[in-house]
């Protein structure tokens, strides 16, 4: 009949595809070559401007061929009237565009369209930030577009309050959106400026608040939902310490100072400059890390020489200077050491910054985490949530029923247990660490609490003694070089391999490392440079099961009095 | 020219609702020469939509007295070897109609739509009932066992309402058929832009202004929303059928509760951002919510309950009072007393299952109405070659049951939203719960003047519940007054909580044939297949399922409605080279030589 459709054969509609893509193919090749040429001959004009846009058009993910353009836009920059020059800007633009509908999530196109707009004389943001409004409501978790976004609030001085209101927006539609909820995380602190009391980074309580009860929707309505539970701990979190000394202790026997700063940094001529100043007058001295190693660490250490140690003066002080803060430790005659410390209860250093105010949100907060628990007693998210909130309120009070969460949140995500058992170990050295410093005592005893993993052992710079004895421990790490002035340490009953850390201990005396898994006496090497160690027990590690061991650990530890095997 | 059309067909479509549009698409799709008809001079039947003054002539239609049958010269043109099969012309499908304006008409009546081809629709054709037949189509030449046309007139055995779909023979008869353009009236149709009168808020709207702006809205007479992932929305994207249609998404889910209107928080966002629900609430909803996604792998929940309604299922799942309101109302859609806790959760999961496809809530609203749709599957039966004819009565022979249940219907002009909303322009579906045991719910829908259904300014409101009473105004009128105020008395009550103002009102019963099949009749010829009109249900399901049913039964090893073929691999076939096609072809058929010159003829 007339006018019938015909449609043409698989066949037909193959060839026909194949010979469309050979076609394209073609074209592709031929324009990437004359852009090449054109660009190694310097010949940087429109036609290259023209050929790159046929190829990113279609393929916008060409970096070389946006730098090609970058090349040829600053030229014409040069070469073209302003008026000719804003044309080609405004045609670049468009293009951009026309590129990002192809692809949304292309890192060049974006790129460029930042480097471009970051060098016109007068942007139009408005129309930026309509575009980035745009791509963002078709997919609102382009995180290219919010890169983007950010940039142009930032240039175009958006008031904080005005992105807020976007962000909720977008929340408001789907707060699966960590783009979204990061963006507030940026945006909240610049909303108030806070008293200078408050250290950056933290917020009013009200706005807190507002907050907490907006990410609570989100997890009451999705508890599987991670984005509302990773904002909800910034939420919880405290702001980076500031920069600080932590502690300061010379040893007279050793004449030696040690330092303890609040981050690991390396210490050295262009990196961090430390100035030492002993009884009011500057002294060179050279720094070193407890293991020799020059790499980042909490704890730095240096020779004094004798004449600061002459005992004829009433005192010496050391005054130490690093960046714009310091501290002093005064040497008393008679003394054979000193220090000058921050203590960890008083700084709260493993807890939030809490008014009385806040610990009210927080307990309010723990009792709507608690009931949803009752809800959804297997969400991870929820459990971890109880952990951390009863830490931020009191960590000792708490203790008990956090170990409880802590097997129920390994039974619910077994995939994380290891990684559990390693923050569980945290929180009670934590914990004990603080128990410790209440009782003003220099002894640490960290028996049987299945612990993992050290921590915080730059806050037992001033630990005599120490018990590890019976946990999980693998190995004794080399932060435990830390321990200055360590003299015994227990670790019988654990899995340790390797003792790396036990090295430049210079009071440690007693070393007991019974019932562990020491394959070898050559692992022990580290202990050859612990000067006064006297007494090593070794009984029941594999190592006694080898004939030649106790010869071996003879000759590689001559001068450790006794060995037992 | 019309003489010059082919005489025979594959197929003849009498009817143009949605299910018989389907039909005509398919075959026309699958190569089938199609012939669809009407009796009225629009498309869609009880599926229309209507300009205001559209509606107008056919609520006059229906108000009118049925004036007895003719039946006289068709007869003639019936062979020995022939026999008729009698359609009964009268439409009865529709009873009870009843019209009040509460705006005011104190301005001249003599208002008419702005750009109106013609003042009633109707009157263009020969439609009206004291017309004689001008055309009739004799079918179905080689069934004998046909009984005489008319031969025993009981009521029982007319056929008028049902829409017929004829099946894989020749057909001989005389037709006086024009290639009518698809809608006359379309032109009027246009989005409304700025220069539309825009209704300012203290203003009063009078009936005139409705009736002059009655050309930019369309008015449904059916009240259906699209399931985002039912059938028909398959169906037109499979199809391709979708491209001639525009859809908005509906934008709120609405509860009736103690006087109040809310809105009910169904999608994820919802309940997020619901001020209504407590904490535990929303965890409960939720978890409720995701069980009913894939209530089939966790028997162990439901499966004691079984036995229960759905509602008294409903009160052992940790839901607070309010929450189970929501569900059974608003969400499953389902009666308190009757639906079990089964069918429930089916309800529900259908309900979340189409959520989030094409935004938060699970429905969609075709642009200028329901009416479109039927519209668009005719314009595919076109594009493939179908012939069409508005306003030709088909006069056979075919018996009616008569059906005993009846839609009842209220059609309103409003001048706010139920629940008003930053926005006004939010399309609504709210379903108020029966007020006393054993009655129905009735199921509102709120359209806003973006779905081009009424003037800037106003909302139209559809009501819809199964007939219990006599007519539609006594089963809706209560619903209606609960929701509204009529705008006479508005004028008497305080500014402040006011209920929205009814402007105009229309009620009416539809019948509800869809428990009619062909096993109805008697003595139907065996090439003959029923349609049915429209259903009360919300979605389209049962309209799509018919359509796809009786195209197998006409084609049963021709695929229904596949994707039409990608343009750059059409071949045009101008020689008419079509081997398999042995029909005559008639000289001068040049209106549908080529694709391009069928489009534009049925260009809207």
């Amino acid at each position: 009949m007339h006018g019938r459709l015909k449609v043409k054969t698989t066949e037909e509609q193959a060839e026909a595809k194949r010979a469309e893509r050979e076609q394209k193919l073609k074209l592709y090749r031929e324009a990437t070559e004359a852009i090449f040429q054109k660009r190694q001959e310097g010949q940087l004009d429109e036609s290259v401007l023209e050929l790159t846009s046929q190829i990113l058009g279609a393929n916008p993910d060409f970096a070389t061929l946006w730098n090609c353009r970058r090349e040829v836009l600053m030229r014409l920059e040069t070469q073209k009237p302003p008026e000719e020059f804003a044309a080609l800007v405004a045609a670049e633009l468009g293009f951009l565009e026309s590129c990002l509908r192809v692809n949304p999530k292309s890192y060049g196109t974006w790129h460029h369209r930042c480097w471009l707009l970051g060098r016109l004389p007068e942007p139009n943001w408005a129309r930026e930030l309509e575009l980035c409004a745009k791509f963002l409501e078709a997919d609102e978790r382009n995180f290219h577009c919010w890169d983007y976004r950010r940039f142009v609030a930032q240039r175009a001085a958006v008031p904080p309050a005005e992105e807020l209101a976007f962000t909720d927006s977008l929340i408001t539609r789907n707060f699966s959106n960590y783009s979204s909820w990061h963006y507030r995380s940026c945006l909240l602190p610049k909303l108030q400026p806070l008293p200078d009391a408050q250290p950056p980074g933290r917020l009013p309580e009200d706005i807190l608040l507002r907050e907490l009860e907006l990410v609570q929707n989100a997890f009451f309505t999705d508890p599987n939902d991670q984005s509302a539970w990773f904002y909800h701990r910034w939420l919880l979190g405290r702001a980076d310490p500031q920069d600080a000394i932590r502690c300061l202790h010379v040893s007279r026997n050793e004449a030696c100072l040690t330092v303890c700063f609040s981050r690991p940094i390396i210490v050295g001529p262009g990196i961090e400059t430390v100035m030492l100043l002993v009884d009011e007058s500057p002294l060179p001295v050279e720094w070193r890390t407890p293991d020799g190693k020059k790499r980042p660490n909490h704890v730095w250490l240096c020779d004094l020489p004798a004449d600061s140690f002459n005992d004829q003066d009433s005192q010496h002080s050391f005054f130490l200077m690093w960046g714009d803060v310091q501290k002093e430790c005064v040497l008393y005659k008679g003394r054979k050491e000193s220090w000058c410390r921050d203590s960890a209860t008083d700084e709260q250093l493993f807890r939030t910054e809490l008014s009385v105010e806040k610990s009210t949100v927080l307990q309010s907060e723990l009792e709507s985490c608690k009931e949803l628990q009752d809800l959804e007693p297997d969400n991870k998210w929820c459990l971890l949530t109880i952990i951390l909130l009863m830490r931020a309120l009191d960590p000792l009070v708490y203790e008990k029923d956090t170990l409880k969460y802590f097997q129920t949140l390994k039974v619910a995500d077994p995939m994380r247990a290891s990684y559990l058992d390693d923050l569980r170990s945290k929180f009670l050295m934590e914990n004990h660490i603080l128990k410790m410093e209440y009782a003003e005592v220099r002894v640490l005893d960290l028996s049987y609490k299945d612990l993992t993993v050290l921590c915080h052992l730059d806050q037992l710079l001033l630990v005599t003694h120490l018990n590890l004895s019976h946990n999980l421990l693998r190995s004794l790490p080399p932060a435990l070089a830390m321990l200055r002035c360590l003299e015994v340490l227990q670790a019988d009953g654990n899995a340790i391999e390797t003792v790396e850390g036990v090295v430049n201990l210079p009071r440690l005396r007693e070393l007991s490392l019974c019932d562990n898994c020491l394959q070898h006496p050559s692992v022990l090497q580290p202990l050859a440079s612990c000067p006064k160690l006297s007494l090593l027990s070794l009984e029941r590690n594999p190592l006694c099961q080898l004939e030649a061991a106790p010869e071996e650990l003879r000759v590689l530890l001559p001068d450790v009095d006794r060995i037992l095997t | 020219m019309a003489d010059k059309l082919p005489s025979e067909f594959d197929v003849v479509v009498i009817g143009t609702g949605l299910p018989e549009s389907i039909i005509a698409a398919a075959c026309s799709r699958s190569g089938q020469s199609v012939l669809h008809v009407d009796s009225r001079s629009y498309y869609g039947g009880n599926w229309a939509s209507f300009s205001f003054s559209g509606l107008l002539s056919w609520i006059k239609e229906y108000q009118e007295e049925n004036n007895g049958e003719e039946w006289t010269a068709w007869q003639e043109l019936i062979l020995e070897t022939e026999e008729g099969v009698a359609l009964r012309k009268k439409d009865q499908t529709i009873q009870h109609v009843e019209v009040i304006c509460y705006a005011s008409q104190d301005s001249d009546e003599h208002v008419e739509e702005v750009g109106a081809v013609q003042k009633n629709p109707g009157s263009v054709t020969s439609a009206s009932t004291n017309d004689p037949p001008d055309s009739m189509v004799t079918a179905c030449s080689d069934t004998s066992e046909l009984t005489t046309p008319l031969s025993e007139p009981e009521a029982a055995r007319e056929v008028p309402d049902v829409d017929v779909t004829l099946g894989n023979e020749n057909h001989g008869g005389d037709t006086d058929c024009s290639q009518s353009p698809l809608e006359q009236e379309k032109a009027g149709n246009l989005p409304v832009g700025e220069d539309v009168v825009d209704a300012p808020k203290k203003n009063r709207i009078t009936y005139s202004q409705i009736v002059k702006e009655g050309r930019r809205f369309n008015i449904d007479l059916t009240s259906k929303l699209l399931y985002s992932r039912g059938l028909l929305i398959d169906l037109l994207i499979k199809s391709n059928v979708s491209r001639y249609a525009e859809f908005k998404n509906v934008t709120r889910i609405l509860g009736y509760q103690e006087g109040n209107v809310l809105q009910v928080p169904c999608s994820r966002a919802d309940v997020f951002n619901s001020k209504k629900l407590t904490m535990v609430e929303k965890r409960m909803l939720m978890k409720f919510l995701t069980f009913c996604l894939d209530y089939e792998q966790q028997p162990d929940e439901y499966k004691a309950y079984e036995e229960c309604t759905f509602s008294e299922y409903l009160k052992t799942q940790k839901l607070t009072p309010n929450l189970q309101h929501f569900v059974l109302h608003s969400i499953a859609m389902t009666s308190e007393e009757s639906t079990s806790t089964l069918d429930g959760l089916r309800e529900t999961q259908n309900f979340l299952r189409c959520l989030g496809r094409y935004g938060n809530t699970p429905f969609l609203f075709p642009l200028y109405g329901q009416g479109e749709l039927p519209q668009c599957f005719c314009r595919m039966c076109a594009v493939f070659g179908g012939t069409y004819c508005l306003s030709h009565a088909v006069q056979c022979l075919v018996v009616d049951k008569e059906s005993g249940k009846q839609i009842s219907r209220a059609v309103l002009i409003t001048d706010q939203s139920v629940l008003k909303a930053d926005s006004d322009q939010q399309i609504s579906i709210l379903t108020v719960p029966p007020v006393e045991p054993g009655s129905e719910a009735v199921r509102v829908v709120e359209l806003c003047s973006s779905t081009m259904t009424c003037m800037k300014g106003t909302y139209l409101v559809h009501l819809t519940c199964p007939s219990s009473k006599k007519t539609a105004r006594e089963d809706l009128e209560s619903v209606v007054q609960k929701l509204f105020t009529p705008y006479a008395e508005a004028e008497l009550e305080n500014e402040e909580l006011k209920k929205p103002n009814l402007l105009w009102a229309l009620y009416f019963n539809m019948r509800d044939s869809s428990d009619i099949s062909r096993e109805c009749y008697n003595d139907l010829p065996s090439n003959v297949y029923v349609c049915c009109g429209p259903d009360g249900f919300l979605g389209n399901k049962n309209a799509v399922k018919q359509a796809e049913a009786l195209f197998r039964l006409i084609l049963p090893n021709e695929e229904f409605c596949p994707p039409p073929p990608n343009p750059e691999d059409i071949v045009f076939d101008g020689d008419g080279l079509q081997p398999e096609l042995s029909s005559p072809k008639p000289e001068d058929a040049k209106e549908i030589t080529d694709q391009g010159e069928v489009e534009e003829c049925l260009e809207k």
